[in-house]
């Protein structure tokens, strides 16, 4: 098993593969590997890109990472899909978008299907990002399923957040509504060379210009409880482009507040003929890094992350652990007594406790 | 898939024909049949496919060839899965193969031919057998 490792550290595409597929069907070798992992990672900035279905997320994904190759960064990708709720199958489309990158050893790519996970990635996957990081990629870009409204997991696994909208797919109502726009760092307005993609800019401006969660402090909502990183308001900020520049890094840290920009693409035109907008899409990522990594921030979101992780882990655990405490007759005991209306749920929960 | 979790394969057309509406077909009934199929879609060079089936750690490749080049494909795409060190990664393939060609296509590791008139229940069953026979991986 370390051995895995020890080749995966050594930089063989084949024990990364394995590696994946041991953390993608929780194998039992899985912990011990990394765990072997883990002081190898934190290197890589891992960008998560979301939005609804057919927005052009893995065409995006192919244009950014023919870009960084081009800056002579690596560049690992993982993509999401989901899996069929009735079947378990699943199928796994996103490399067609991206058979530019193909035989550059400087580039992987990796699908997952989210395996019974609404989040919009699958569970193991920030796992996954973990092989990718101690394989020593430069840049992870995370694409998740096609997203509605509520996956956000995203903003969890990822430092950079991209959400995608292409014009024509909803007024400035779906602007304002809570959930997946308010986990964006970077809005991306694709296809922008269709028509309306005028009208869907100055939607997002305008919800921006309304209050964007940055402007209050960052919650990511998790099992009810809200986790708050710190993002102030500058009320003054232009909401049009990233606020943040080298230039401000004299002033007090911490008070520069981060506007998510809204920036135009055409992720399908070659880039070599027109403006397709994946530069200044790297440059306002880039930005949004150095936002981060000015101060304490970056080690507060990384704080809260881990935060997060080590409580769902817990749950998970301590449940199982419990649940192997108590005989599986007693557990049916209660949920007969619950359903027959001689116990109430709050009262099973504290009985089953005691019963240990 | 050793430990119960979904076959994973990978459904590539190599070569030029544009004729992608089997493999499609193909892809969706392993799909209702519980597989993860990683579709790469048109025009894959052996390399691409080798590439593709190594980063994916697939358990079997399926290729789908309706154009006839198929002795001069499926040799060289071995030999690209083999040079990827894929050695023992099973390949099966789909379309229109003559059974002339049937002994050298499994001359050259093609372990199961699907032509037209094949069941998905056959094609099933045939890949759920050829991937347990395969075993756990080396690696």
């Amino acid at each position: 098993m370390t051995d895995l490792a020890t080749d995966l550290l050594n930089g063989s595409r084949r024990a990364l593969a394995r590696a994946l597929t041991v953390i993608e069907n929780e194998r039992s070798e899985a912990p011990a590997l990394l765990t072997a992992l883990y002081p190898h990672t934190g290197r890589a900035w891992v960008i998560g890109v979301t939005g609804a279905p057919g927005t052009g997320k893995s065409s995006l994904v192919n244009a950014m990472a023919a870009a960084y190759r081009k800056t002579g960064k690596t560049v690992a990708i993982v993509a999401v899909d989901p899996t069929s709720p009735f079947t378990g199958g699943a199928i796994l489309g996103d490399r067609i978008r991206m058979r530019d990158l193909s035989g550059d050893a400087g580039v992987f790519i990796r699908s997952m299907a989210t395996r019974g996970s609404l989040g919009g990635l699958a569970r193991t996957t920030r796992d996954a990002v973990r092989a990718l990081d101690a394989a020593g990629f430069d840049i992870i870009l995370i694409e998740t399923v096609g997203a509605g409204q509520s996956e956000v997991d995203i903003a969890r696994a990822a430092q950079t957040t991209l959400v995608v909208e292409a014009p024509g797919l909803g007024d400035d109502v779906q602007a304002i509504k809570a959930g997946i726009l308010e986990i964006a760092d970077v809005l991306v307005v694709n296809k922008a060379d269709r028509p309306g993609a005028d009208n869907t800019v100055r939607a997002l401006r305008a919800m921006l210009e309304l209050g964007h969660p940055t402007n209050s402090g960052r919650m990511v909502n998790h099992h009810g409880q809200m986790m708050q990183t710190p993002a102030q308001m500058d009320e003054k900020a232009e909401f049009a482009t990233a606020q943040f520049t080298a230039s401000h890094h004299g002033e007090e840290a911490g008070a520069e507040v981060w506007l998510p920009p809204v920036i135009r693409t055409i992720a399908t035109r070659d880039a070599k003929t027109e403006n397709d907008g994946i530069g200044d899409l790297l440059a306002q990522i880039e930005a949004h890094r150095l936002y981060l990594s000015d101060g304490e921030r970056l080690r507060q979101r990384e704080h809260d992350r881990i935060d997060i992780e080590l409580r769902d882990r817990l749950a998970h655990t301590l449940m199982k652990n419990l649940l192997n405490e108590v005989s599986s007759e007693y557990y049916e005991s209660v949920i007969s007594q619950i359903q027959a209306r001689t116990l109430d749920p709050h009262s099973a929960v504290r009985a089953i406790l005691s019963a240990r | 898939m050793m430990d119960g979790h979904a076959i994973r394969i990978l459904i590539a057309k190599p070569g030029l024909d544009g004729h992608d509406r089997g493999a499609k077909v193909i892809a969706r009934a392993l799909r209702d049949a519980g597989f993860e199929v990683i579709y790469t879609g048109l025009r894959q060079t052996p390399d691409m496919i080798a590439e593709a089936a190594l980063q994916e750690d697939v358990d079997v490749v399926g290729l789908s060839i309706l154009s006839g080049a198929h002795q001069t494909l499926v040799p060289v795409i071995r030999q690209a899965m083999d040079a990827h060190e894929l050695g023992d990664v099973p390949m099966i393939l789909g379309g229109i193969i003559p059974e002339q060609d049937f002994e050298a296509m499994k001359q050259a590791g093609v372990k199961a031919i699907f032509g037209p008139g094949s069941t998905t229940t056959d094609i099933v069953t045939t890949i759920r057998r050829i991937v347990a026979e395969r075993g756990e991986p080396t690696v």
